[in-house]
Parts: C-alpha cells; sequence; structure tokens
C-alpha cells in the first residue's frame, strides 16, 4: 500500500496511434508516480471551518426561523459535507481526472457505444445563456429559438431514419425504448388486442429484454442463425398473434446487416406485429439506408453515439424516437406545432416567430386533432422537454455536416471497421482471434477469444487489460452474449489509419507476447493508476460510500 | 471530406485495397440489399463550416429570453442558482467530458472515485445509507422508485400526494401502465397532502406512498407523520418514497430521520444548468434493504492487486447487462457528468454552506411572500411553511396576461398554475427564489405585479363603462 504524497503526477497513459514514442513499461513491480497517488476522497481533506462559498448578504430583516418553519420540521444536524477550499477543490477533482482514460487522449474502440470524437463547437453553442440559462417553463413565446431548433432536429432525425414523427423526450435510449415498447402496445391495445410477446435476437443489448418487463410484457428470444442474422424459421415458428412487436438492430451488435431484414418485416408483420429498431448502431447506416425504409414502425436514436455527444462518464444522453403514421397518435407529449407566422397571428411581431414560423408546445391530447400526433399519447416519460442541451449538440452535428458530412461519416466508419479486420488479418490474429461471423463488416466487428484462451491460456480480459499497458481503451468485452470471448470492435469515422493500424499492431504484439509468455496478459495491466481491482470482493461486502467519523 | 473524418482520398485508397474491394458502394452494396441501399442523398441541406453554424445557433439562442435577459422568479421543479466557475472548468475537462461508462476501471478511477464521492454526498444529505450513482431526471426518478416498491412487495397500487409535481404524476402514469399498477391521487388541502385522505387511500394492496417536500405548492409537507400513517394503513412491507428538492435538505429533516424508505429527486439545482430542461440528473437513496433492489449504476470501494485503494462498478448482477429481463432497470446511461457538477457543487457549499444557502432562500423567501401577500387583490392560495417557493391567489385577475405585463418590463413573476393546473388553480401565481433574487428584486417584483393589478382594473372598469 502506498502512502499519500505530493509528487507531482506524471500524465497516466500515452497518446494512442503510437505518436508517443515512450517505451511500452516492462510488467514491473515498481510503483510509477499516478500509482504513489494514493486515493483519498474529498471527505478525507481539508479541515473544519474551511470553505469554498460565501453566502450573500441576506439583505430582508430576518426571521427567527422558529416562527416561520417549526423545528419539528428542521434539520437538526447538518449534512456532513466536505469543509475545503476552492483551491483544494480544484486540485483534488483535477488530479481525480488525471486518473481516468479519455477519448480526447487516445483511441476508444468500445463496440456498440460509438465513441467518436466530440466537437467542441458543440460545447461553446450549448453554453450560450439563451440556451443554457433558458428554463423550461418559459413561454413558447419568448422561447421560439429553442423550439425551433427542436422542430429542426426532428425534422432532421425523420429524414435519417426514414419515418415521419419524431419525439426528442426520452432521455436515453433505453429510455426511448421503454417509449417505443409503451408505444407499440398502446397501439395494439386501441385495436383491441392484447398481445404479451416481444421477440429480442439472443444478440440483443441487455437493455432490451429489460425494457419489456418493465413495459408489462413478455420476452421471447429468437436465434441467430450461422451467418449472424435471425434464424428466420426461429422466427417464423415464434412469430405468432401474441407478438406485439420485434425488437432489432441493424446492423446487430455483430456488425452484421441482416440481408433479410424485409423478410423479417414481412413475417413480423403478417402476424400484426409491429418492428422496433434499437437505434445503437445508427452509424453505420446514416444516409446508407433507413430504418423506415426496411419496414420499421419505430426507432430509437442514441445522441450521445450516432449524433456526437460527450459521453460525460456515463451520461448524460439522449434517446428521441421516431415513428410511423399509424404509431404516432401514441406519442408522448408536449409535441411541438408549427405554423407560419401569418397564419398564426397575422399582426405578430416577426420577434415572436422564428424565420417566418411560430411554435407551439402542444401539451394536451385533447388540444390535438383526432389521429395527428399525440392525440392518443401514452403520456409524459419524464419531465419537461427532453435533454434539451443534448439537442443542441446534435443539431449543430446534423448542421454542420449536411445530407453529404452524414453519409461520409457512415461511410468511413464502416470502411474502418473493414480495413481494421483486414489490417488484423494480415497481422496473422485470426488464428488466435478468428471473426465470430462472416467475412465483411458494418461499422463494428466481433473477435472470439475462444481460441486465444484454449491455446495460450490468455482470456479476453486478459487482452483488454494488456491493452491498456498499449495506451488503448480496449474494445467491448464478453458482448454480444452467444459469442465465446467476444471482443467487439468499433473504430469510427475520426480515427485516423494511422491510428487503427497502431491498434492492430499492439493486439498482435500482446499475441506474440502470450505465446512466448502469457503471464504478461495475464497480469496486466502495470502503468495504470490502480491495477486489477478486486470486483468480487466489493459485490461480497460492498462498501459504497464513505464512511464517516 | 466533412471536417471530422480523417480519411483522405490516398487513405481510401490504401483502406480499400487492403480490404479488396473497389469501392465503399462494392463494400456495403455486398452487404445491404440493392433495395434498400440509397443511392440519392438525404433531403437535408449542405454542410456548414464552423463559423456559419455558430451564428445559426446563436441566432437561436438570441430568439430565447432566458435567465440571463429578465430578473426570474419562475421556478416549479427548476431554478436559476448561481453555478460556481469550479463547475464550468472541471466539467470542461477533457478526462471527465469524453469518456464512456467506466468499464475498465483501471483507467477510470476518477470516475469512479466521483460515483463513491456522490453517493456518499447523497447518503448524507439524505440521512440514508444507500445511493446509486445517479438516474436520468427527477419525474423519472420517482417512476423508478415506484417500480423499485413493486419488486420489493409485489402489490400494484401507487398513492401519490397531488402534492407531487404535476409531471410527476403524468410520468408516474406512463410507467404505471408498463408495470401494471394503478395510481391513486391523494388531494391537497390548505397547500398540503389532506391527512385524512392519505390514510384512507392506503391499504395492504398499497405498494409504495409517494410524497413530495416540499410540495408543488411550495409548502413543506409534514413528512413524519405521513409516513407513519402511511405504515400503519399499509404495513411494514409499504415502501414511502420522497420526492426532494435537494436544496431545501440544507434546512428540512432529511428523509431518512422521517421514515421516508426511498428518496429520490430532480438534482438541477445542485450545479446544474437550466438548459431548458436537462440534461440535469436524478438523485436515488433508500434504506439498506433496497441494495440489491436498486437502479443504476452503483460504485463501490475495493482494492487491487497489490493491495490499493480503488473503485468499480458494483451489484451488477442486477443491471440490464448481466440481468437482462429480470434486471431491476433498464437504465444504461445515466447522468455522470450532471452527477459530477452535483458532486463538486456539495463540496463547493460544504457542510456550513448548504444550510446557510438554505436559510438564505427561506428568509428571503418569507419577506417576498409577505411583501407580496400585501399587494391588493393578492391572497396567499395557501398558508403552509415554505422554503424557497410559494403560491399566490389573484381573484378576478388573469393571471397569464399578467406574467406577460410583468415580462414586458424584464421580470418573471413566476409560474401561472392554470397553465399546468387548469382549474382549480387559473387565478394561482407560483413564485420561487434562489440566492441570486435580491431584496430590491422582490421589491420591483411587488411594484410591477401592483401596476399590472392596477392595469388590469383599469381596463376593466372602462369596459364595464363603455358598455354601460
Amino acid at each position: 500500500m502506498s502512502t499519500p504524497t505530493s509528487i507531482p503526477e506524471e500524465r497516466l497513459l500515452p497518446a494512442a496511434g503510437g505518436s508517443d514514442p515512450r517505451p511500452l513499461a516492462a510488467p514491473t513491480t515498481s510503483v510509477n508516480p499516478i500509482q504513489r497517488d494514493h486515493a483519498t476522497t474529498i471527505f478525507e481533506k481539508g479541515a473544519p471551518g474551511r470553505r469554498s462559498f460565501v453566502a450573500p448578504d441576506s439583505g430582508v430583516p430576518e426571521v427567527a426561523l422558529d416562527e416561520i418553519l417549526p423545528a419539528k420540521l428542521r434539520r437538526a444536524t447538518p449534512a456532513r459535507l466536505p469543509e475545503v477550499t476552492e483551491s483544494e477543490l480544484v486540485r483534488h477533482y483535477v488530479r481525480l481526472s488525471r486518473r481516468n482514460f479519455d477519448l480526447d487522449t487516445g483511441f476508444y474502440p468500445l463496440g456498440s457505444c460509438t465513441m467518436k470524437h466530440n466537437p467542441r463547437l458543440h460545447e461553446r453553442v450549448t453554453a450560450l445563456p439563451g440556451h443554457a440559462r433558458l428554463h423550461p417553463l418559459q413561454s413558447p413565446e419568448r422561447s421560439q429559438g429553442a423550439l425551433a431548433l427542436m422542430h429542426g432536429l426532428e425534422r432532421q432525425l425523420a429524414e435519417v431514419s426514414g419515418l415521419p414523427h419524431v419525439c426528442l423526450q426520452p432521455s436515453a435510449g433505453s429510455h426511448g425504448e421503454l417509449a417505443g415498447v409503451l408505444l407499440a402496445r398502446a397501439y395494439h391495445e386501441a385495436r383491441g388486442e392484447t398481445r404479451t410477446k416481444v421477440l429480442t435476437p439472443d444478440t440483443a443489448h441487455g437493455t432490451n429484454p429489460a425494457t419489456v418487463t418493465m413495459a408489462g410484457l413478455e420476452v421471447v428470444k429468437v436465434a441467430t442463425n450461422p451467418d449472424g442474422g435471425v434464424d428466420l424459421d426461429d422466427l417464423r415458428a415464434k412469430a405468432d398473434d401474441q407478438v406485439a412487436l420485434i425488437m432489432l438492430t441493424n446492423p446487430n451488435t455483430l456488425g452484421i446487416f441482416d440481408p433479410n431484414i424485409e423478410e423479417i418485416a414481412s413475417i413480423v408483420h403478417g402476424v400484426g406485429g409491429v418492428l422496433y429498431y434499437d437505434g445503437a448502431n445508427l452509424n453505420a447506416i446514416m444516409g446508407i439506408t433507413r430504418p423506415g425504409d426496411m419496414g420499421f414502425d419505430i426507432v430509437h436514436f442514441n445522441l450521445h453515439k450516432s449524433f456526437t455527444q460527450p459521453h460525460g462518464g456515463g451520461g448524460p444522453g439522449s434517446g428521441p424516437i421516431a415513428v410511423s403514421d399509424r404509431i404516432s397518435p401514441y406519442l408522448p407529449l408536449p409535441v411541438i406545432r408549427r405554423e407560419p407566422l401569418a397564419s398564426a397571428n397575422g399582426n405578430a411581431p416577426a420577434t415572436e416567430g422564428f424565420e417566418g414560423f411560430r411554435y407551439s408546445l402542444v401539451e394536451h391530447a385533447d388540444a390535438v386533432p383526432e389521429g395527428a400526433p399525440g392525440s392518443k399519447s401514452i403520456g409524459k416519460l419524464r419531465g419537461f422537454q427532453g435533454n434539451y442541451g443534448c439537442f443542441v449538440r446534435s443539431y449543430t452535428y446534423i448542421t454542420s455536416l449536411g445530407a453529404e458530412g452524414l453519409r461520409d461519416a457512415s461511410e468511413i466508419a464502416v470502411l474502418n471497421a473493414n480495413y481494421l479486420l483486414a489490417k488484423l488479418q494480415e497481422l496473422g490474429v485470426r488464428e488466435h482471434l478468428p471473426l465470430a461471423f462472416g467475412t465483411r463488416c458494418m461499422h463494428e466487428f466481433v473477435l472470439s477469444g475462444g481460441p486465444m484462451k484454449r491455446e495460450l491460456g490468455v482470456k479476453t480480459l486478459d487482452l483488454a487489460k494488456r491493452l491498456l499497458d498499449h495506451g488503448f481503451h480496449p474494445p467491448t468485452v464478453y458482448f454480444p452474449l452467444l459469442v465465446d470471448e467476444a471482443l467487439l470492435v468499433e473504430p469510427v469515422e475520426t480515427e485516423a489509419k494511422e491510428t487503427l493500424d497502431a491498434f492492430a499492431e499492439a493486439i498482435a504484439e500482446i499475441l506474440r507476447e502470450a505465446v512466448e509468455d502469457p503471464t504478461i496478459a495475464q497480469n496486466a495491466p502495470y502503468s495504470t493508476p490502480v491495477r486489477r481491482l478486486d470486483e468480487a470482493k466489493a459485490a461480497k461486502q460492498p462498501v459504497i460510500r464513505q464512511p464517516l467519523g | 471530406m466533412t471536417r471530422y473524418t480523417t480519411a483522405t482520398d490516398a487513405d481510401r485508397e490504401a483502406m480499400l485495397s487492403a480490404v479488396g474491394v473497389s469501392s465503399i458502394r462494392d463494400l456495403l452494396a455486398e452487404q445491404i440489399p440493392a433495395a434498400l441501399l440509397r443511392d440519392d442523398p438525404l433531403d437535408l441541406p449542405a454542410g456548414r463550416s464552423e463559423q456559419e453554424v455558430y451564428t445559426h445557433l446563436r441566432e437561436l439562442s438570441a430568439a430565447n429570453v432566458s435567465a440571463e435577459d429578465e430578473v426570474t422568479f419562475l421556478g416549479a421543479g427548476m431554478y436559476d442558482h448561481y453555478v460556481p466557475s469550479i463547475i464550468d472548468m472541471l466539467l470542461g475537462r477533457s478526462e471527465f467530458l469524453t469518456p464512456y461508462t467506466p468499464y475498465q476501471p483501471e483507467v477510470s478511477q476518477g470516475g469512479l472515485q466521483v460515483m463513491f464521492e456522490y453517493q456518499t454526498a447523497i447518503s448524507e444529505l439524505t440521512a440514508l445509507p444507500v445511493s446509486n450513482a445517479s438516474v436520468y431526471e427527477g419525474p423519472s426518478a420517482v417512476a423508478a422508485a415506484a417500480y423499485l416498491g413493486k419488486l420489493a412487495n409485489g402489490r400494484t397500487r401507487i398513492v401519490v400526494s397531488a402534492g407531487a409535481h404535476p409531471h410527476t404524476i403524468a410520468t408516474l402514469q406512463t410507467y404505471a401502465k408498463g408495470y401494471g399498477s394503478e395510481l391513486v391521487v391523494v388531494p391537497l388541502r390548505d397547500g398540503a397532502t389532506d391527512p385524512q385522505e392519505w390514510a384512507a387511500a392506503i391499504d395492504d394492496r398499497t405498494s409504495v406512498a409517494i410524497v413530495q417536500q416540499p410540495n408543488f405548492v411550495g409548502a413543506v409537507e409534514d413528512v413524519a407523520a405521513l409516513t407513519d400513517a402511511a405504515k400503519q394503513a399499509g404495513g411494514d412491507k409499504l415502501v414511502t418514497v420522497g420526492a426532494y428538492d435537494p436544496i431545501c435538505l440544507g434546512v428540512l429533516a432529511p428523509p431518512g430521520e422521517v421514515g421516508i424508505d426511498v428518496a429520490v429527486g430532480e438534482g438541477q439545482t445542485l450545479g446544474n444548468r437550466l438548459d431548458f430542461g436537462g440534461p440535469s440528473f436524478g438523485f436515488f437513496a433508500a434504506r439498506e434493504a433496497f441494495l440489491r433492489r436498486m437502479p443504476g449504476r452503483i460504485a463501490g470501494e475495493t482494492t487491487d492487486v497489490d493491495g490499493r485503494r480503488g473503485f468499480v462498478l458494483t451489484l451488477q448482477t442486477r443491471e440490464q447487462h448481466i440481468r437482462r429481463e429480470k434486471a431491476t432497470s433498464n437504465i444504461c446511461t445515466s447522468q455522470a457528468l450532471n452527477a459530477l457538477a452535483g458532486v463538486v457543487y456539495l463540496g463547493w457549499l460544504g457542510k456550513d454552506g448548504l444550510p446557510e444557502l438554505a436559510e438564505l432562500l427561506v428568509q428571503r423567501t418569507h419577506y417576498a411572500r409577505r411583501k407580496l401577500a400585501a399587494i391588493d387583490g393578492v391572497e396567499l392560495l395557501h398558508e403552509q411553511p415554505v422554503v424557497r417557493e410559494f403560491a399566490l391567489r389573484l381573484p378576478g385577475i388573469d393571471v397569464p396576461a399578467l406574467v406577460d405585463f410583468v415580462q414586458d418590463r424584464g421580470y418573471h413573476p413566476g409560474l401561472a398554475l392554470g397553465r399546468i393546473y387548469g382549474e382549480p388553480y387559473a387565478d394561482g401565481l407560483l413564485v420561487a427564489l434562489t440566492e441570486q433574487r435580491t431584496k430590491q428584486q422582490i421589491d420591483r417584483l411587488a411594484e410591477l405585479i401592483g401596476e399590472a393589478i392596477g392595469a388590469q382594473r383599469t381596463a376593466t372598469a372602462q369596459t364595464t363603462g363603455a358598455v354601460a
């Protein structure tokens, strides 16, 4: 155990892409400076009486608290929050930040997560006071810019998905999934049908089945065929009049575009079911093909994936949904209405609209014409209108790229993935890390570490940990579940060829090293702030807060 | 080449050659059925340069009236608190801004320790031992708490006070339909949850009993009495849920000390911007018994192979990626960066600062309440104690028109309650304070409301006179 130290830290990790010439740390038991920075929490720093905040003078005549807020309703002892100065706060959190790997520093090929560059323009425009300090209950007349932006984003997402109606409200992908499943349920119930089954392939994200349960429906698994697509025979056997919907990702979590998608749509529609598209992999197809054209009825988008939100170490995200005409009456409220300024109010000054239109929020289903979006709404999924700050970023992104730029992004995402796959094969990793399915991929691919584990005694987890010593964030590991020792790699379009080369070489080097001495990978990492952590201990005797004296 | 993709023409050629195809289109055509592969571009405008896009976004921003442009007393769930400068600085750091969820703990100790510190701060604030690392936001946090209740006791009736935020009640309705529970709303009396109706609504079929503190019309509820009554009527298996404004916990009794089993709430007031409603975060804290039923990420302390202290995501067998259809929630991406703002803000306020800020709100709110209630034509909607928000009644006054009148003069007087409630609060006005609203601004608001009432009365008198 190291002790607290004032030795300044060095940067934790070399830059990815091989641009940092620092030699890779050999496995060693010696302790580097960042490892000497013993983890102490903010609650263990400071001293009684220290502070950052100074309250302004109240300026009003003081009244005894007892007279206005009875003691029985009040707190008897203050919460034991930190007592620190601003300098201590800044140093603490800046030091902590250096114990993170981040996208700005290095390659982050985390499959299914689309870790593409986060343009800094997005942060600048989101921080403009007209966006950042706008109250969600400001009247529509005084939030025309925000409503125009949201309406614009709705139209952009509708075009990308090929589905005409968009609701921006859900807070993340899984929240969008819940909206989608509730929409499908409401659609069937309005037709007098109680359908309980939801078909999900065994490659599906865990959020899909978890959502189904929360929406009161039942998961029915559909098998995957040897090519990595939906097993049509199994689908036909399970598709009946109890099927409410099927939840699919296409390309799926194997990175494979299901060539039978039209047949799948026809089978599910044939029994009266609805097709739901999990948009986690939308980055493969923007401008190339559209879920609406494939036959999907409902789509959720992950704005924090395809439309580049900084991921913040686990959020915020945003999960808008797009739907077909027949699903649209059930959309969550509020819906945004747009009218030409002239017809909305002939005498309205230009400041009351934006670029010739007046925007309003329709909060109640009875204010919506029969059959129009929201007229039979499932209700609200959260407070206010959704994660507007995320809308600003994604609207900015789509506006910057335009039609051509979006397609280019997806095309290069696919090219980069196939190139990385080819490069890995050229370097001879296939023997130990074969491609799990097929020969090509869309924007991501899955390798199986099964042979590596059997022949070298090195698990996918070991490979991932050793990649950390090379300055790379590992791909997604052990997902999808149906692949033995899975490694799901998504290189994204904003990474340069040199970075992909360096990553492929790192994997080849780790395998070469493992042939010589598998214990190196088995005990990795060596250069990180902490080394392998005891997760079993954390779960067995949970310590989930700092004990205070 | 667009600006965020890296491949030059030479790169493309080299990469296509390595892949063994002659064009990207061929690569796509090998995989996507011809009928689905588009050749037409999407119907979107052409891309634009950074400075053009910036100008457009600035124009959109300028078409809004924000808290920068007017003196706002608008609250009703989100509040114009001062966000200290260190929050912008820390949240802007690449190392916090750009990582994914910490799936590789060895290189995510910063984010994981932030979660651990956040959980500690929320646990302290609520006096409850267990906190997760955040959920989406306030109303859906309440719906998640109700789902926890259903998983815990298998009962299917949700009782909620009408004092909960209308968006909370609406969200609960949507979720409850999904997981098969029914919703019973208990009315307010004199601005607070009606104790008789509350007790009468709860029985041994009740899964959760939910109260908001302070409630939507600003009143401080007697939570201890309500939870006591709920447990008596619903038994020990009933789960009591409190939806709190965390800033108010600087002065109000913490949920853990007044019989609340699960405390949740909207975290925006802790160092997060208004952002037209999001992103912010929701907090979620509970008694020990519910640890393994919590939704969302939880960071836990452990050691590495060399014995060094470290942090990991723990108790993951609750979560969707492990447990799939048996998970305690479907939540995955949450609000980590906003929760970071929350814990930095609580550290910035500190042990003494939080109660000082809350008491400042109590004092200024008390002053404002008396000042505005003294205006001719204005009454209190209720006389319950308040912390930072209070409701008025303006009989015979067109409140939306009054709001407009005052806004035209650079002040936002608060929420016209009729906008959300319709009747019976059509003449209601909900006024909120933060530390950014000074005595001088309160005094000016009182003048403007007085003028607005006077103007409406004059107009009415003229109309009446003209008719006569």
